[in-house]
């Protein structure tokens, strides 16, 4: 049956499914995926916690669930888990505001 | 509230929870989601790679727990220890014990509890078992009983004297997260107690008395890798507190006992056996502990690992007691399985060594 949500929980589990419609696609997407998120110039570490930035300001539930659990397994704690929140939502508000600078332009321009 | 804290410091035994019980833990294991077919039970996990029956392999520990008496009460503590436990291995058996310990083609001798120094014949018996000249002895210490009363000071020192091995458990490297599994002020206690074994010589780099850690996830998730989990240990415990230690085991926690009613309690078990049957490597079960270690119970009952000591599931053998010990036929065995095995197949595998997996 199909569920009375856009969003399930249940959902994040079928995720590797999407290689079902288009494999090669998929295949491809899930190869990169992993190797983005290895040890590199960044820690596996570092790059949990940009990816639970992100995940917030796309509010994407899957991506929070999924990286929440993430961060425990590390072993990153609470309070490095609500800075890196914080450091997307400040980018976020940020990248709003910045647009006031464009809305301050064209209030110029037009006015006498 | 106060009610409710009260009630978490003690074991499930004192509680009367039916979860002390291992048939009603055995139960929940069965039904639900694995009677279902929702998920596979762990038997037939290991056909798919046919390593069904499970059976061991050569013999190299010899597990010992001298009894269910612990001065902490942990939540995630698949034993049920407590103060309020009062199974202690007798002087008699330990003799028993110690007549296996010099014939034991095992080059480990792994004591565990409880807390193990809370027995009162526990020196007598790392005394006589550490004349036996075995290779690696080892003392699981959950540090606080070195800090908990006088009579435990000089334990560093007597475990030195001693050559033993000291496996020390440290759920995370931040006061709030230790004291919410262990209890409050465990963390500032575990810390001095590490810092009085790194004084007479553990931990350090270069001496040979080894310290190793024990990290255990405080919640319904695995464990990270164990090697980058060591790395952040190594370095936050040396900035923040000036403590060395050599290796960190990353251990998963196992849905028995007082895990398996956090899991319950807190509407995580499914979601949890979800993850661990998710995670099963079937590159784990080659080396998961059953298959190379032989544990005993404070009466001197074998069984195939500590948790299914504590499910009460004794060694499918014709010997089951340290008194008839016979390594031969023992070994001869087929090892007793259930889903809490997925425990220790999930990722990079788990064992009372660590991790057991590439």
């Amino acid at each position: 049956m199909a569920s009375q949500n856009y969003y399930d929980p249940a959902d994040l589990k079928k995720f590797g499914n999407i290689t079902q419609w288009s494999k090669e696609l998929g295949e491809k997407f899930f190869e990169y995926y992993g190797k983005v998120f290895e040890e590199g110039a960044l820690s596996a570490r570092e790059k949990s916690l940009i990816a639970l930035a992100v995940a917030h300001t796309e509010m994407c539930p899957y991506c929070i669930d999924a990286y929440s659990q993430d961060g425990l397994q590390r072993g990153i704690t609470k309070e490095e888990m609500m800075e890196a929140v914080h450091v997307g939502a400040a980018i976020k508000s940020g990248a709003s505001l910045v647009h006031g600078v464009m809305m301050m332009n064209k209030v110029n321009k037009l006015e006498m | 509230m106060l009610k409710e804290k009260k009630k978490q410091q003690q074991s499930l035994h004192k509680r009367h929870s039916e979860l002390a019980m291992a048939n009603k833990q055995l139960e929940k294991l069965s039904n639900g989601i694995f009677a279902s077919g929702e998920l596979p039970l762990f038997s037939e996990k290991i056909k798919e790679t046919e390593q069904f029956p499970l059976r061991p392999n050569k013999l190299e520990i010899l597990q010992i727990n001298v009894g269910y008496m612990c001065n902490q009460v942990c939540e995630h503590c698949h034993v049920d220890a407590g103060p309020d436990r009062k199974e202690i291995m007798t002087r008699e058996t330990m003799m028993q014990c110690l007549e296996v310990i010099r014939n034991t083609g095992a080059h480990t001798l792994d004591l565990t509890g409880g807390a193990p120094e809370m027995n009162p014949d526990f020196r007598w018996f790392v005394d006589e078992a550490s004349k036996a000249g075995i290779k690696d002895f080892i003392v699981r210490s959950n540090l606080t009983i070195i800090r908990a009363n006088k009579k435990y000071y000089n334990l560093p020192e007597f475990f030195k004297n001693h050559n033993v091995h000291v496996v020390s458990s440290m759920p995370h490297w931040t006061r709030g997260k230790t004291d919410k599994q262990r209890g409050e002020g465990v963390f500032d206690q575990s810390i001095k107690a590490l810092q009085e074994l790194n004084a007479v010589g553990y931990g350090m780099p270069d001496n040979d008395l080894r310290l190793d850690l024990v990290y255990n996830p405080s919640g319904a998730f695995l464990p990270g890798d164990q090697a980058s989990m060591e790395k952040d240990f190594k370095k936050a415990l040396l900035e923040d507190f000036g403590i060395h230690f050599h290796n960190l085991f990353a251990i998963t926690n196992l849905p028995i006992s007082r895990f398996l009613d956090y899991l319950i309690a807190s509407e995580n078990y499914e979601d949890y056996m979800y993850s661990l049957v998710d995670a099963y490597n079937p590159a784990a079960v080659a080396n998961v502990m059953c298959r190379n270690t032989i544990s005993v119970s404070w009466d001197g009952y074998l069984y195939d690992c500590d948790f299914n000591q504590m499910l009460e599931l004794k060694v499918a053998s014709k010997i089951q007691h340290i008194s008839e010990y016979n390594e031969d036929i023992l070994n001869d065995r087929k090892i007793i399985i259930s889903q809490h095995c997925y425990g220790c197949t999930a990722g990079a595998g788990s064992s009372c060594q660590g991790a057991t997996a590439k």
